[in-house]
């Protein structure tokens, strides 16, 4: 076992963790947040993104311990206050029908919406690429990322 | 009548938990002192057990049991039941764990259940269990599986034919096909698919050792009937004594209607141990446990007479079953194939049958659309087909055998009767939105230019919620088609909606509060709608087929006519007026007296009045709650029009779609924004299917496509925008005249595709190929025709 230390929300956490623990593991086990989602397990859905230390990274392609010292947003620590506009799009524009996704699909967005303002819709596409959704067919997705991007 | 909600893109109550990451998923419950099941799944497709060595697996920290089959039958387990058995169907032994001498049967079969303190600890005994099998050589093709000579997968069920189902007389079809001017013939595969809703299954069980109660929450779309099977057949567990749970459930799409072995397992281990116990499949363990869909090959005969009309169609199918039957799998290649056959069309004379095998492959089962698409996509390829023959408009060759208006009811010869559409005007609508004409001419300029451009257009039929229960059970079922409720008024006039439909995505919590709302007049913010859980629910049927709509919204209806009917007893005695002078507010709530709207009883007088019953009618009983279940007098029959446009690169043989165009009618709406979104959702797996998705086994029975990596589904960079109209035919027999909408984007979708493909390459003289469109199949035969 090995400690680390990560702030996840704006909370400092320190654990004992085994070195093969996958990050996703520990932020939905070790610390109780269960708002990012599992939904593959070769790193080809993007359900478990988060933001580590201003990227959005897939969480299950991360060891936790590779985390230590990190920090790190989730989907329960997105809004502030009130929702990002991320969220805020995603339910206006109907952007998710089961919800499986959405949290992976939020922070996905989110990031590329912050690393590229202007963004258009075949940048949106291609950005969202790594993320899959079964029940939209992304149209609505992709309006909802144009909409918080116009945000 | 007003208020009108009912008809508006309401945003969805559900979403604010979903986009915070507070969804209420199976697998992120954590209970005390959980401990967490590993499955050990056959690496064969077909092997017999001889031995399984736990040793060295039980010896490991954290390990807490391990179980193997016979244990669970000796504990009076029992086989997985069918829950649709067809006249002499042959239904194969299935146990939730094949005991130590039975055979493995498909790769992913279980073999041994760990129980762990971690879910990497269970993991890692998993891989500590040793097994010795004996292979066998396996049979993964449905045609062949039926031959002399091939593996035999039960031995008590010959030539793996589990049973044949035929509608129609075939030699007096026969017999129009040989008297018709022209006969199209078509050989034809609808390839396996697997279903892959984004949350994998997941179980999770609690036994309550004082009451001796079982709670088990599951990833089900129905788990009404899911107990029922658990205490009927396989756990033994009473109904009254077990508590089935489907919170949120992330997608389904079929494949989560059915009863899986981990759903007895997790309750069965919880009891034994008596922990909680928690299992969550990987995708790895998904895609090879998860009841996949489709698997069709067909052939098929389309007669036509001189004047270009339908004469007779002649369908003949080996629908591959996989290793066991599914819950519903018998249902899927025979009432809800062939009765779809005649789609928009007068066909006067069908025959089909259905060739239902057993090979080493995953059960199939429903997957959205769940036999409907199979039959679209037979009627619809010969349509096609016919029209390229007689070098008729696609469109107006469909308008030349469609059944009309003043049609219907319209019986078609293969049992079903429609309630009611316009197909015409569907048409006008669709030729109208993509601007038909013009995409035909810029498609002609563009094969003048050499470019591979093509059109495609599908006009399809679906038969939604499934009814009535009487017919359903003279056709193999062992359940009803009926869907419950109750509207429960409390006193301080909150409205709770209690469902037996259940939603995964749907936006059942928006959409049948739309409609209590408009029914009582309150707003919104004042229903909350409840499903998934036994013990609040009384009974109900779930979601599938497209039925909670039609089925489950009208028995919402009822409830609520029942609500008001009794509102305006009480209010009558507390106003001193007879019923008849008295109008229900509908932009309000509550009662007045017709004429003199202050002379009024609020809803929450009412409500209030109902349960502290100091001034009630002599003989009304207290309290503001009421019941309807709904037995549905007939299908809907949702239809579409969907026109798109394709191109394929002809250097690589890539095809992309680039523009789509889809006109529904799904009756009337009750949300427009949901049901679009269905639709869009529905065409994305449609185009899925025709152009990328393949369950694909090697002849060993592995599963070629077991990732997201080897199995494609669509991503946002290869969907086009799609376009979405309606035109409204409502659905005469039930009370909000709508018809389901949740399948018919699927259904439709593909034979667009499809279509639009075949015609890019029809110039290269290229007359079929089956499905998926993949480049490497594009690229091939274009160099064949070269």
């Amino acid at each position: 076992m090995t400690a680390i230390n990560v702030v996840v929300n704006g909370k400092s956490y320190t654990r004992e963790v085994e070195p093969r623990l996958l990050l996703v593991d520990f932020i939905r086990d070790t610390l109780s947040l269960t708002g990012t989602n599992i939904a593959c397990d070769t790193s080809q859905c993007g359900a478990c993104t988060i933001h580590l230390d201003g990227q959005a990274v897939k969480s299950c392609t991360v060891l936790a311990v590779q985390a230590d010292g990190s920090t790190l947003t989730t989907i329960e620590g997105l809004a502030n206050g009130k929702l990002h506009p991320m969220q805020q799009a995603f339910w206006d524009q109907h952007g998710l029908q089961c919800g499986y996704c959405t949290p992976g699909m939020i922070m996905a967005a989110a990031k590329l919406v912050e690393e590229n303002p202007e963004i258009t819709e075949a940048e949106i596409r291609h950005g969202l690429e790594g993320n899959l959704c079964r029940c939209t067919g992304y149209q609505n997705i992709v309006a909802a990322v144009a909409q918080a991007a116009k945000a | 009548m007003t208020q009108a909600l009912v008809g508006t893109s309401v945003k969805r109550k559900e979403d604010p938990r979903f986009i915070q990451g507070r969804g209420k998923y199976v697998a992120n419950l954590q209970l005390p002192e959980m401990a967490y099941i590993a499955v050990k799944r056959s690496p064969y497709a077909h092997a017999r057990i001889e031995a399984i060595d736990t040793r060295a697996a039980e010896a490991m920290a954290g390990v807490l049991a391990i179980f193997t089959g016979q244990e669970l039958i000796d504990s009076g387990v029992g086989k997985l039941p069918c829950g649709w058995v067809v006249p002499g169907c042959k239904v194969p032994t299935r146990w939730p764990v094949v005991p130590v001498g039975d055979k493995v049967r498909h790769v992913g079969d279980s073999v041994a259940v760990v129980v762990a303190t971690s879910p990497y600890i269970a993991e890692d005994a998993v891989e500590a269990i040793e097994v010795s099998y004996t292979p066998f050589a396996a049979v993964t093709d449905a045609k062949r599986a039926m031959q002399p000579g091939q593996p035999v997968l039960h031995d008590d069920i010959p030539n793996n034919l589990s049973y044949t189902w035929a509608l129609g007389d075939r030699p007096t079809i026969e017999q129009a096909l040989s008297a018709s001017a022209h006969v199209i013939k078509l050989d034809l595969t609808n390839q396996r698919l697997i279903p892959n809703a984004m949350e994998p299954r997941a179980a999770v069980a609690q036994w309550n050792a004082a009451t001796e109660e079982m709670t088990l929450w599951t990833t089900s779309q129905n788990p009404h009937p899911i107990r029922l099977l658990l205490s009927a057949f396989t756990l033994g567990i009473p109904e009254h004594k077990l508590r089935v749970i489907s919170p949120d459930v992330g997608g389904g799409f079929g494949s989560k209607i059915f009863h899986y072995p981990e759903e007895i397992i997790t309750p069965w281990v919880a009891r034994k141990i008596n922990r909680p116990v928690k299992w969550v499949a990987s995708r790895s363990e998904s895609f090879v446990t998860d009841s996949h869909g489709r698997d069709h090959v067909t052939h098929a005969e389309l007669g036509l007479d001189a004047e270009g009309h339908i004469t007779a169609l002649l369908v003949e199918t080996w629908a591959d079953h996989g290793a066991y039957l599914s819950t519903f799998a018998p249902l899927i290649p025979t009432a809800f194939y062939h009765c779809l056959l005649s789609g928009l069309y007068k066909i006067p004379l069908i025959y089909g049958i259905t060739y239902a095998t057993l090979t080493n492959t995953v059960p199939v089962d429903a997957y959205r659309g769940a036999g409907r698409p199979e039959a679209a996509y037979v009627v619809e390829r010969l349509i096609d087909l016919a029209a390229r023959k007689l070098d008729l408009d696609p469109i107006a060759f469909r308008r030349h055998n469609f059944i009309q208006p003043e049609e219907f009811p319209y019986q078609t010869p293969v049992a079903m009767l429609y309630d009611s559409g316009d197909y015409n005007r569907l048409f006008d609508k669709a030729q109208e939105l993509s601007s038909y004409s013009e995409l035909v001419a810029a498609r002609e300029a563009a094969r003048a230019q050499g470019r591979l451009v093509g059109i495609g257009v599908s006009g399809c039929i679906e038969a939604s919620g499934p009814a009535p229960s009487k017919v359903a059970g003279a056709l193999g079922s062992a359940v009803g088609f009926w869907e419950s409720s109750i509207v429960r008024v409390h006193p301080s006039g909150k409205v709770s909606v209690l469902t037996g439909s259940h939603t995964h995505g749907q936006g059942h919590e928006t959409a049948f509060a739309q409609i209590v709302a408009d029914q009582l007049g309150v707003p919104m913010e004042d229903i909350e709608v409840i499903h998934g859980d036994t013990a609040a629910i009384p009974f109900g049927m779930g979601t599938y087929g497209s039925r909670s709509m039609a089925v489950g919204g009208s028995a919402i209806v009822k409830s609520a006519e029942k609500v008001r009917k009794k509102m305006l007893k009480i209010a009558a005695h507390q106003l001193e007026a007879a019923e008849e002078d008295l109008t229900y507010d509908f932009n309000g709530g509550g009662v007045y007296v017709k004429g003199s709207p202050s002379q009024k009883k609020s809803f929450f007088d009412l409500s209030l009045g109902a349960y502290t019953a100091h001034n009630l009618p002599d003989g009304l009983e207290p309290g503001l709650e009421e019941q309807a279940f709904y037995d549905p007098a007939n299908f809907t029959f949702p239809n579409s029009a969907h026109i798109c446009q394709v191109e394929i690169d002809r250097a690589t043989g890539e095809v992309s779609v680039q523009k789509y165009y889809a006109v529904d009618d799904v009756g009337n709406v009750i949300n427009p924004m949901l049901v679009d979104g269905q639709i869009v959702g529905g065409i994305a797996q449609g185009i899925g299917q025709a152009l990328w998705e393949y369950g694909a086994y090697d002849e060993s029975g592995q599963l070629l496509s077991g990732t997201f990596m080897d199995y494609a589904m669509p991503r946002a960079d290869v969907m086009p925008a799609i376009h979405t109209a309606r035109t409204v035919t409502p659905s005469p027999h039930n009370p909000l005249g709508v018809k389901g909408a949740g399948e018919m984007g699927t259904i439709a979708a593909t034979v667009a595709v499809a279509h639009a493909v075949m015609d890019a390459l029809a110039p290269l003289g290229i007359r079929h190929l089956d499905m998926p469109f993949t480049a490497e199949k594009v690229w091939s035969a274009i160099q064949e025709a070269a």
